[in-house]
């Protein structure tokens, strides 16, 4: 008899999907589908987790899905979730146990769907936003966003003699979604299964908007074995680069505080993508991974 | 499939129809299992980014080889080393 | 009342079950009523303020595809922002209903009245009625619904009006009663609404093997609901008693010069036509009502008798001239008999036209016909 989980499982997000051989973005979808169970309606970004899943005539989806453009998936969530309400206020169709789920790369949320977002979460509506972060748009072939890490090679940020790739920092969205008073904020990552379940739970538990951001690593993009994906997220959590946390009514919670964060070297090192990166500019990373990781528990403290 | 065929505005009304794909043609590895050393943790499961390990009669995991891309996240999860990745022979 | 306050009667008459807005001038105050009716409890109505008008339309696909009866309103710049979500939501069958004040696209910046907005949105595959007063405005409002909703049809419907010069006018019009408008109006229905208890998939991407025949699905879908709005058009005319035709004409089955219009300004050429029967010249005026899906019986029809044809379009394709002129070419080119077509652009960016400007364009016309031009299209009031 095998141990108990707390999902069921149906495999809602169902395999004979189109994802990379070891896309932890497919394995985050897989989890979050589990937890959300059959009463969600998901709005989706375009993307790679929509091109993987809905071509033509086909579907990987067991739930009511849509997909309309890249820079809108909060709006449609909106409208979705205000023409749930107003069916259910009018007595049409009682749809008051349904959950809108919205789903959104880090391109289609940090940068192009930015504002759609932040008009979402200002409106307050009560939907859980959930923004599968594989730091970069991958889908069109491994180009930089807002999330992709400082020092990052990608194909519009490319490491040269001129260039040390990505010259950036990550954009924070979990502190902007926080600055927008939501009730939840959290990060995750799928190598931490049940904290990333137990958060979506709390996504989909909370009334008002909802905003999740998990890390998806994408051994295509971040150039590293197809195996790896899982050991990746957890490297990049223990050594701070992607801390797991929440923010619950704006009360900032870390889940997971290693002893000591491990040196943000090994991490890079492991990846392609950060390769050819000097000693100078790995210091420079870890000096700004300790900063951000003092700020984030001074945050946690208060 | 003729303009006819098409559902309205492109839907498609069946639920994980895209289950047809048989990405198991995909892999050039593909696990092998020494069962002995199983302790059914299900971490093989959990980790599988197709979703397609399922328990067999006996209770242990098993990939079911026609979605199994071979990326080989089980193995290296797997706490107890029961998988190994081997080069797929055809 | 305000044509713009009556649009906003119109549609809480309608019940609309979800409101996306965000404002424009000039449709602005179609957004504002609608606000106060939802405060004041008038009308049960999720109202969305969005944060602009690209998730406006964005919030409309949602909740259309959910199943709400879904409206919003736009004009000039935020149609072109909300572009690309237009063709979103005909092509995905949404039957979203959208009155657009037609307003001049910058730059320069103009808040003021002309076709470019619409022109813009030619070839988005959704149902375009034009109307010309308020009256119209408020009766098509409501048949859009229907129309849109039809399971014949299940297509977004934009209805476009003037900006200021319709939209801020004062007139007297008929609020049709709740309770015929309820009988008229039946329950939203859509097919396949996204519901738990039966799941679809919307938006799935076509590869190059496929995407014709989705094409091609959504031109026949288009095609076919002509025959839906004449029957609705219709329907709406026996219960109200106000008919609507897809190429309306005044005076014009006895002449042999015409003079086409569009919107609002048509009003005015129709005084400009009886001036100058009075005077002994006979014209006729006829204007394109259905601009989407293209009359093309309709037209051909009206026009089966003139000789020349001169047409004032309220926008300019840049480059190639005034685009519904080419558009009538386009349907009369098969003709065995072709009368002459002289293009005109004027009323650009609110600029008026008075019934004498028309009476100008017409004889200019007709001078351009008899004797030829060394342009492809005209120009009207331009200061040189």
């Amino acid at each position: 008899m095998s141990k108990q989980t707390t999902v069921d499982a149906k495999e809602r997000f169902a395999p004979g999907h189109r994802a990379c051989i070891g896309c932890a973005e497919a394995l985050a979808v897989r989890m979050v589908c589990k937890v959300l169970g059959d009463n969600v309606i998901i709005a989706n970004a375009t993307g790679c987790m929509e091109i993987v899943s809905s071509q033509m005539p086909f579907t990987s989806w067991t739930v009511p899905w849509i997909h309309t453009l890249f820079d809108n998936t909060a709006a449609v969530a909106s409208g979705i979730e205000s023409g749930l309400k107003a069916l259910t206020r009018k007595g049409v169709r009682d749809m008051s146990g349904f959950k809108v789920v919205a789903m959104g790369g880090d391109g289609a949320t940090l940068d192009i769907g930015l504002q759609a977002l932040s008009g979402a979460m200002e409106r307050g509506h009560n939907m859980l936003y959930i923004c599968f972060d594989n730091e970069a748009y991958m889908n069109t072939g491994i180009q930089r966003s807002s999330s992709t890490p400082y020092g990052a090679a990608t194909t519009t940020s490319p490491a040269g003699k001129a260039s040390i790739g990505q010259f950036t920092w990550k954009k924070n969205l979990p502190a902007i979604a926080a600055a927008h008073d939501i009730p939840y904020v959290a990060t995750a990552c799928p190598s931490y299964h049940r904290d990333l379940a137990m958060k979506v739970k709390k996504g989909m538990e909370v009334k008002g908007p909802a905003y999740i951001q998990i890390l998806s690593p994408c051994p295509t993009g971040w150039r590293c074995p197809t195996d790896n994906a899982v050991e990746v997220g957890r490297a990049a959590v223990q050594c701070g680069m992607f801390p797991l946390y929440e923010v619950e009514n704006g009360k900032y919670k870390i889940n997971v505080v290693p002893e000591s964060l491990k040196p943000v070297a090994e991490y890079l090192k492991s990846q392609g993508r950060f390769r050819h990166l000097s000693e100078t500019d790995i210091n420079k990373i870890q000096q700004k991974v300790n900063q951000n990781w003092g700020k984030l528990k001074e945050l946690a403290t208060n | 499939m003729t303009w006819k065929d098409i559902e309205i505005g492109g839907i498609v009304t069946e639920p994980g129809s895209a289950s047809y794909l048989q990405t198991g043609t995909w892999r050039s590895r593909c696990p092998t299992y020494d069962h002995s050393k199983c302790i059914k943790c299900a971490i093989c499961q959990t980790y599988c980014p197709e979703g397609c390990i399922h328990q067999n009669a006996e209770g242990y995991y098993l990939a079911d080889l026609f979605y199994c891309k071979g990326c080989g996240i089980c193995a290296k999860e797997c706490p107890k080393k029961v998988i190994t990745m081997i080069e797929e022979k055809e | 009342m305000e044509v713009s306050i009556a649009v906003s009667e119109a549609v809480k008459l309608a019940n609309a079950d979800v409101i996306a807005a965000y404002p424009i001038t000039p449709q602005t105050h179609i957004v504002e009523h609608l606000a106060e009716l939802v405060a004041q409890g008038e009308l049960d109505a999720e109202y969305v303020p969005v944060e602009s008008e690209h998730s406006a339309m964005s919030a409309c696909l949602g909740s259309s595809a959910a199943g709400a009866r879904t409206f919003t309103a736009t004009a000039g710049q935020g149609l072109e922002l909300m572009h690309e979500v237009v063709y979103v939501a005909s092509a995905m069958r949404l039957p979203i209903v959208m009155a657009v004040a037609n307003r001049a696209i910058s730059s320069p910046l103009s808040v003021w009245g002309d076709h470019s907005d619409v022109m813009s949105v030619r070839d988005t595959g959704w149902i375009q009625i034009f109307v010309e007063n308020g009256q119209e405005a408020v009766d098509n409002t409501i048949c859009a619904f229907r129309m849109a909703e039809d399971a014949r049809v299940i297509l977004p419907v934009m209805v476009h009006l003037d900006g200021l010069h319709l939209s801020h006018m004062v007139e007297p019009i008929l609020l049709p009663d709740q309770k015929e408008v309820d009988e008229f109006l039946p329950q939203f229905n859509y097919p396949l609404p996204l519901n738990p208890n039966k799941p679809v998939t919307m938006g799935a991407f076509a590869p190059p093997v496929v995407f014709t025949e989705a094409k091609w699905a959504q031109e026949m879908n288009l095609e076919k609901s002509k025959e839906v709005i004449l029957e609705i058009w219709k329907k709406f005319g026996d219960k109200f008693g106000r008919y609507y035709n897809p190429v309306e004409c005044y005076r014009c089955q006895d002449c042999d010069t015409l003079i086409m219009t569009m919107g609002s300004f048509s009003e005015t050429a129709m005084m400009a036509v009886d001036r100058m029967r009075e005077s002994g010249q006979k014209v006729g005026l006829f204007r394109i009502r259905l601009w989407r899906p293209f009359p093309y019986e309709e037209l051909r029809r009206t026009v089966k008798n003139a000789k020349t044809i001169v047409v004032l379009d309220r926008a300019i394709s840049l480059g190639m001239g005034g685009p519904a002129a080419s558009e009538l070419r386009n349907a009369l080119y098969p003709l065995e008999k072709r009368p002459k077509i002289v293009g005109f652009v004027g009323g650009l960016g609110g600029r008026d036209v008075s019934p004498t400007d028309f009476e100008t364009i017409i004889r200019r016309g007709m001078e351009i016909a008899a004797g030829g031009s060394n342009r492809e299209f005209e120009i009207y009031g331009v200061r040189e």
